[in-house]
């Protein structure tokens, strides 16, 4: 099988671009870590690349709201690179921070260059909120979650609540088969609270539909609030002193798929 | 706030005419109809924690200026794309110097306006004026700020709503009132003048003068020492040669009354020192490497921004905590922001660069509930520093991408006008990276942010103490940070330090370029040419260069062959690097200003000239009494155990710990909240720093300032003892383990109060020595007294109590052999490890129950040393299953705690738990088993199929056998057939999880 390159992209404030790397290159991938300067420097560079990664951090401070400034980047100067480089067959992935610049450029969405019709804001608590969530995978159509049903992951984040600008554009996402990943309540524990969302901390940020991850119409653009890259290790699991180690963690799924994907 | 009808008044060229007629554009960004309104709820929210508002009506609002020749449709444009969230937000657009519009609601008539004061470093402006630039946008200058519609008030109203949550006036203005701004440029053009100071003739009250607008900080001596020096060479100082000295001879950079000289005395006599800190907490660092002689893993003790120590064949690990408390008393969330981002740079400037991998945050605060009439004119209420100082933390340490994985927070009233906030990091190094060496003729470089006029007198004003007037005064010392410029340079720094680009590196912290520069070139000499250092803004003169205190910024010394590559570096990352001078072997420090000579000093005058502190040091021991026997008797211990679980200092600190990302890097084993639905407290943090290794670093601390009311010798020692079993726990090696010490006191200038520190001190030597646990850093913040007068018009002086918090640095073989506190079956054994004592002085149970007297927990070193190596055998050898040191609160605090954790019940029996030294009456034997603070103790949790293994490996250590873990859900304490405590997890795990669940 030939390895796929991954471009692991950095840009000021990004910061799990190391450990992003590692779980691609446990995946069995060849990464890179790529300042955003390199691909304003060289409009061929992605050309080498099969899987462009933007990884968690808070890209420009995420100053303006989150991921917005990077997106604006992105939207302004390597628009185009990176349709081409998705229309090509490539595979694009937003882990946390990565998945808010995603939303924010629309690449995500069926008509890229269209009005955003959804967004990740802030949480419905108002602060930051560092915690480990269950998830299910409701989705047959995007590549980086195929035959995943449920992982344990966690969380880190401001404003990760999903929001569609109204309720006809979340009917309309849902039945594109696009709200990927959901939160759902952890074994035991009851799905709702009666009401249809999911209850904090279950859900931890408030997303409409529990919608923890998101692709675009084609499953090769992906983002997911949730970060697979801190658990592909057993000794990252929270609770591995009582539960004991497992083989592999819950996230590695999510690379080895993408990593398959060229196989 | 300054004043309720004032309108800014642009810093300078007001009446300039602008090049091309810009115009200020004020960008309002509001919630979209029906979304919740963020920012107004922050303020309701702000004004329950200070109690007693009546209902109240808000909305609020975030904006942008933003100063541009560009028409209103292109800033409308660029405003939609860049600034706004469509989907949740909208924007209004007007001229800022158009006559105010009319009334925008008539149901909030009044509007209020929060800016930063000028110069104030401003992330999100700067964010925006980048992105706006690269839409194409020509900007001249951004500035953010906050806009409330806030229903009709008296203007006394106002000023007090302003005061208490709108602003902080030490950072930010308000203005009531539609803005009318024609420009927010700040700077002016600045002409060149060489200022020298009449030092030589004026007597000591003019030096006196000099001192105090100069707000140099310099004691009668050194003013006079200085005098003589300047008459000597027959010429009077320039007013930078005056700030050089003063900032290398301050507390904060020389640490003089600690390494000073000190006569003491206590109860067992005198002793001179000559250097305090070196023949006491050095010295046992020194006799501890040479025991371990060839086995030494000490590698920089002492010496560098950070200690260093050993972790492997390939990597050392750099340790690091300073405080930062005088900062976050004022401006709590930029105190503590800018203090994470300074001991960042710290391990960022140890040896030629640390990577950063963790940071550990330590508070101390006035109980969040104090009552309105017990805080003191002119201080901010401990929840709303609380708060702030969370949230600075939180979001340095978050943008930075370093995990926060440790901390603690003590509350205490006497820290109501000097809360303290310890902030640590730790880094790792290549073996061959651990030291520095800057060569002659190297280039002296800046890297990182620009200069401004950012904390001037930072360094000076930290070794004064703080005064009710202080708010008003000082605002030039507190500051915001910019955590993205600083991860911006960490990457090309750790880039550069790879290829060896430079020979060394140190952070710009205290005193700036001048202290940076300065301790570089102690050896060689400096030469540095002002004019080049690249500005914020216009208008700095040569003095405010060279001693700003502006963030995020290093120092290398760069071979000139190395330069090209070392600018191009910074240039692909946009991080700018600057040669700012030379180090020159002239063993002097020259500074020039575009040609200008504006300071020549002996390098040696410098850091060798300043006259020898000489102080008193007097401790008295406090009369031992005994807790009234009659009181202790009648304690419920069921109550008892609910209210220390519920008191601030044990209650669960989720609200905080979840604030903070403390799992980026990918590096946590155990995480600061652990159990079966991860929420006990876990001992120690647990990390590895290396995918291709099982070795792991442990971070734990130490902390109880309430022993010290008793004895500062007992107080260090018990925070030693609580940092290593914290890391003993987990499962630390107890003989890898390296600590730091950060002091903080009040006034060390009377006697009895650096009497209590040096006793602490003394403490430190010994238990250190008899442990065989290396100091390997430190740092101590005295003054920290707040001085105010009374409704009665009475001077007061609230002192803090002397505070020693001892931060540990553990390693262990193999993480995989890691033990977490939460009881993990039914059926396995309880056992505990340890000696109990009538030790309830200073305890929790004596906090809770306002008992009086009493005896402070004591370390035996010899025992503890065994207790610590047999117990980390039988962790190594796995047969503990849990694990939880006992400390505030004793047996029955660790044994709710593991059982919550562990969603298990437990059922023990006290009656075995022998007590050493008790002259209490029997009738107290059962609370003082309980609730006992003794030292050096452990609960563990044992399979009964390694209970013989485990006994035999423990042998010879104290240990008893009290019961075992129940799946009932209920907690159960007898002693013999007489029931103790009999409480459900749930309501244990209710009332330490509650006081602190916040909004």
């Amino acid at each position: 099988m030939a390895k796929p390159n991954v471009l692991v992209l950095r840009a000021p404030g990004t910061n799990c671009d190391a450990e992003s790397a590692f779980a691609f290159e446990m995946a069995g991938a060849n990464t890179e870590r790529v300042h955003v300067n390199r691909l304003l420097d060289d409009g061929t560079l992605l050309q080498r690349f099969q899987i462009l990664c933007i990884p968690g951090g808070f890209s420009y401070g995420d100053d303006v709201a989150a991921g917005k400034v990077m997106a604006a980047k992105i939207q302004h100067h390597l628009f185009e690179q990176m349709r081409e480089f998705h229309a090509a067959g490539n595979l694009l992935l937003g882990i946390c921070n990565g998945f808010q610049v995603l939303l924010k450029t629309g690449l995500l969405f069926a008509d890229p260059t269209a009005e955003l019709s959804a967004t990740l804001t802030w949480n419905d608590n108002g602060r930051y909120e560092a915690r480990w969530v269950t998830l299910q995978a409701a989705s047959d159509r995007c590549i980086f979650l195929r035959g995943i049903k449920s992982m344990y992951l966690p969380v880190a984040h401001a404003e990760g609540k999903f929001m569609t600008r109204d309720s006809a554009t979340l009917r309309q996402l849902d039945a594109q088969g696009q709200l990927a990943l959901r939160y759902i309540a952890p074994a035991g524990e009851p799905q709702t609270n009666g009401e249809s969302n999911l209850p904090f901390p279950f859900n931890p940020n408030g997303s409409q539909e529990s919608v923890a991850g998101f692709c675009d119409p084609t499953g090769r653009a992906f983002g997911l609030m949730p970060h697979p890259e801190r658990f592909v290790q057993p000794t990252q699991h929270p609770r591995w002193t009582r539960d004991g180690l497992q083989p592999v963690g819950d996230g590695l799924q999510l690379f080895r798929n993408a990593v398959e994907f060229f196989a | 706030m300054n004043n309720a009808s004032a309108e800014i008044v642009p810093q300078v060229d007001s009446g300039k005419k602008s090049a091309n007629a810009s115009v200020v554009w004020q960008v309002d960004i509001l919630p979209r109809a029906g979304l919740p309104d963020r920012i107004g709820s922050k303020i309701l929210s702000d004004l329950r924690d200070t109690n007693g508002e009546r209902a109240f009506r808000i909305a609020g609002a975030r904006g942008f200026l933003i100063q541009t020749a560009e028409p209103q449709a292109a800033v409308a444009h660029a405003a939609t794309k860049i600034l706004v969230d469509p989907v949740v937000e909208e924007i209004r657009i007007r001229n800022a110097g158009d006559p105010p519009s009319v009334v925008e609601r008539s149901d909030l008539p009044t509007v209020v306006h929060v800016l930063l004061k000028p110069g104030v470093t401003d992330p999100e402006a700067e964010s925006a004026q980048v992105s706006l630039r690269d839409f194409g946008l020509a900007v001249a200058a951004v500035r953010t700020f906050r806009k409330y519609w806030i229903q009709a008030t008296s203007p006394n109203d106002l000023r007090g709503l302003a005061k208490k949550c709108l602003a902080n006036d030490s950072i930010e203005q308000v203005i009531v009132g539609p803005l009318s701004l024609r420009s927010i440029d700040i700077g002016s053009d600045y002409q060149f003048r060489l200022e020298t100071v009449p030092l030589g003739s004026a007597d000591a009250q003019q030096l006196q003068q000099i001192n105090e607008r100069g707000q140099l900080s310099l004691s009668a001596a050194e003013l006079a020492t200085i005098q003589q020096h300047f008459r000597e060479l027959g010429r009077e100082p320039t007013d930078v040669e005056l700030e050089t000295i003063a900032q290398t001879w301050s507390e904060h950079c020389s640490h003089k009354t600690l390494a000073g000289a000190i006569d003491y005395s206590d109860e067992n006599g005198s002793r001179s020192f000559s250097n305090m800190l070196k023949e006491t907490i050095f010295a046992a660092t020194k006799t501890i490497r040479e025991q371990m002689a060839n086995d030494d893993w000490c590698v920089s003790v002492f010496r560098d921004n950070a200690g260093i120590v050993r972790f492997d064949s390939e990597i050392n690990v750099a340790f690091k905590v300073e405080t930062h408390n005088r900062p976050s008393a004022l401006e709590p969330y930029g105190g503590a922001n800018t203090g994470v981002g300074g001991v960042i740079r710290d391990i960022l400037g140890t040896g030629m660069g640390a990577k950063p991998i963790c940071g550990t945050d330590v508070f101390c605060f006035a109980p969040p509930n104090l009552p309105a009439e017990k805080l003191p004119p002119n201080v901010l209420h401990p929840r709303r520093i609380m708060k702030g100082v969370v949230a600075g933390v939180r979001d340095y340490g978050n943008r930075m991408g370093i995990p926060t994985v440790n901390g603690a927070i003590c509350f205490d009233e006497r820290y109501v006008g000097n809360p303290l906030v310890f902030c640590g990091s730790v880094g790792v190094l290549p073996l061959d990276k651990s030291f520095k060496h800057p060569q002659p003729n190297d280039w002296i470089v800046a890297i990182g942010g620009r200069t401004g006029r950012d904390g001037i007198h930072g360094a000076t004003f930290s070794s004064a103490e703080l005064h009710e007037t202080s708010d008003q005064t000082s605002g030039g010392a507190v500051q915001i940070g910019n955590a993205i410029t600083e991860k911006m340079f960490q990457d090309v720094l750790l880039h550069a330090r790879d290829e060896g680009l430079f020979n060394a590196v140190t952070d710009c912290g205290a005193g700036g370029f001048s202290s940076a520069v300065g301790e570089m070139g102690e050896e060689i000499g400096a030469e540095v040419w002002l004019e080049k250092v690249p500005l914020k803004y216009r208008g700095l003169s040569y003095t405010e260069i060279w001693i700003s205190e502006a963030q995020e910024r290093m120092v290398l010394a760069v071979p000139p062959t190395n330069w090209d590559r070392l600018r191009q570096l910074c240039a692909s990352e946009d991080v700018e690097a600057t040669i700012i001078g030379q180090f020159k072997p002239t063993g002097r420090l020259t500074l020039k200003y575009e040609s200008t000579e504006v300071a020549d000093l002996a390098m040696g005058f410098l850091h060798g000239g300043r006259p020898q502190v000489r102080r008193l040091a007097k401790f008295v021991l406090p009369k031992a009494t005994e807790i009234d026997s009659n009181e202790l008797a009648f304690i419920d211990p069921s109550q008892a155990l609910l209210d220390i679980l519920g008191c601030f200092n044990v209650a669960s600190k989720h609200w905080v710990i979840r604030q903070y990302d403390h799992e980026v890097q990918g590096a946590s084993v155990i995480k600061p909240l652990v159990g079966a639905t991860n929420d006990g407290p876990s001992d120690a943090a647990v990390l590895r720093p290396r995918f291709d290794s099982w070795r792991g670093l442990v971070v734990a601390c130490g902390l109880n300032p309430r022993y010290g009311d008793f004895d500062p010798y007992h107080m260090a020692t018990s925070a030693i003892d609580e940092a290593i079993r914290n890391c003993v726990a987990v499962g630390a090696n107890p003989n890898r383990i390296a600590i730091l010490d950060n002091f903080c006191w009040g006034r060390t200038d009377r006697p009895e109060t650096l009497g209590s520190l040096v006793r602490a001190a003394l403490a430190c030597h010994d238990l250190a020595i008899e442990l065989q646990t290396p100091f390997i850093s430190g740092k101590d913040s005295l003054h920290n007294e707040f001085k105010y007068t009374d409704a009665a018009g009475r001077q007061q002086i609230i002192s803090i109590p002397g505070t020693l918090l001892i931060s540990a640095l553990g390693q262990i073989d193999d993480i995989r052999r890691c033990v977490t506190m939460d009881f993990k079956r039914p059926g396995n054994l309880i056992y505990m490890v340890g000696e109990t004592g009538p030790h309830l002085g200073g305890s929790h149970l004596s906090l809770v129950c306002d008992l009086i007297g009493g005896h402070v927990p004591t370390v035996d070193g010899a025992k503890a040393r065994r207790v610590f190596q047999q117990l980390h055998r039988a962790s190594e050898a796995s047969l503990i299953r849990a694990c939880h040191d006992l400390s505030e609160g004793g047996l029955a605090v660790a044994l709710a705690e593991m059982a919550f954790a562990g969603d298990c019940g437990a059922l023990i029996d006290v009656r075995q738990i022998g007590l050493t030294n008790s002259s209490f009456d029997p009738n107290c034997s059962d609370n003082v088993r309980l609730f006992a603070e003794s030292n050096t103790r452990f609960i563990v949790e044992v399979d009964p199929v390694h209970e013989a293994n485990f006994i035999a490996v423990m042998n010879g250590v104290p240990l008893t056998r009290l019961g075992q873990v129940t799946d009932g859900g209920v907690v159960v304490v007898r002693n013999g057939k007489r029931e103790l405590i009999h409480l459900t997890t749930a309501e244990l795990k209710k009332a330490w999880q509650s006081p602190l669940d916040w909004n």
